[in-house]
């Protein structure tokens, strides 16, 4: 497969133009009938009563932490080994919005883990290395954008998602290699979910509409760098221009 | 009526962990896509003006 036939820009907008609107319908309409679900359908926790209903913007959200890390990881990877033109933008677009949904799972998380373990935050294995994850994502954009160059940050951030990427099957595993706080695994684990059908429906349709939703902030940021890039360009020519025009004054200036 | 929206407000008593939650969920989601739209919307009235109206 030719990857570089997906390489240019002119086809990504294209392409990205025509799936944006679906995206962000599925993502509004998914969302919408999540939360519906969620906050009227799904039933109280024998346990933990209403408390559970902090489970359909947390588990989505922290998912979604890891999800937009690994493919945030991948792009780099493509960036780094065949120099796609639009990997590094993927990378550098997704960023912002894993951030995002990581510091959405650390508060939402310790709401509910004030209520139920009656503590606002632990150092536990999983508690602590969601926080990494967060401080790689800030790291990451901090990194890429502390060179003047933006090609040297942005392989500087490439080498440092990769590196980063170790993190992940501590997060996953944290809770089964450690005595930690937080609950094991309820959904995805060998012989299946633990969780009822009654609340993993609202949860699969929540998590369906932040992937859906994610993928279209993916597309009109990606869109607004290329906008950006092709803007640069225009200027850097309309500077030419006028310096043939008048080269004494440029020199001057 | 009333009642039943204050009993559905009042979370079983976590409304206090409930609404924060989903409040800040709708700050952090809406957030994101007010600062992503606002720029695109700005790259592209720019690039629409250097190239002098003409679409990009």
């Amino acid at each position: 497969m030719n990857l570089h036939r997906f390489a240019n820009p002119a086809r990504f907008m294209r392409l990205s133009s025509a799936l944006l609107p679906w995206c962000g319908a599925g993502a509004a309409a998914l969302i919408g009938i999540g939360l519906y679900l969620a906050l009227f359908i799904a039933p109280p926790d024998y346990q933990q009563g209403e408390a559970v209903r902090i489970m359909f913007v947390h588990v989505p959200a922290a998912w979604m932490a890891s999800l937009v890390y690994a493919l945030m990881a991948l792009a780099s990877a493509i960036a780094l080994i065949w120099r796609h033109p639009l990997a590094d933008i993927a990378a550098l677009s997704a960023a912002p919005l894993g951030a995002g949904f990581t510091l959405l799972c650390l508060v939402t998380g310790s709401l509910w883990g004030e209520r139920m373990w009656g503590t606002w935050w632990v150092w536990d294995a999983r508690l602590t290395s969601v926080l990494v994850l967060f401080f790689l994502y800030l790291g990451y954009l901090a990194l890429v954008n502390a060179f003047d160059e933006p090609g040297r940050g942005a392989r500087a951030g490439a080498i440092l998602a990769l590196v980063g990427i170790v993190n992940l099957p501590i997060i996953k595993f944290s809770v089964d290699w450690w005595n930690t706080l937080h609950q094991p695994a309820s959904v995805f684990r060998l012989g299946g979910p633990t969780i009822d059908a009654s609340m993993l429906w609202p949860l699969a349709i929540m998590v369906l509409g932040f992937m859906l939703f994610f993928a279209t902030l993916l597309l009109v940021r990606m869109r607004t760098t290329l906008i950006e890039a092709k803007i640069r360009v225009l200027l850097l020519s309309e500077i030419e221009r006028h310096a043939a025009a008048s080269p004494r004054q440029a020199v001057a200036s | 009526m009333s009642e039943a929206i204050a009993r559905f407000l009042a979370m079983g008593g976590y409304a206090a962990y409930v609404w924060p939650a989903y409040g800040l969920t709708l700050c952090v989601l809406g957030g994101l896509l007010w600062w992503s739209l606002a720029s695109y919307r700005r790259s592209r009235r720019t690039l629409e003006r250097l190239q002098g109206g003409r679409e990009p």
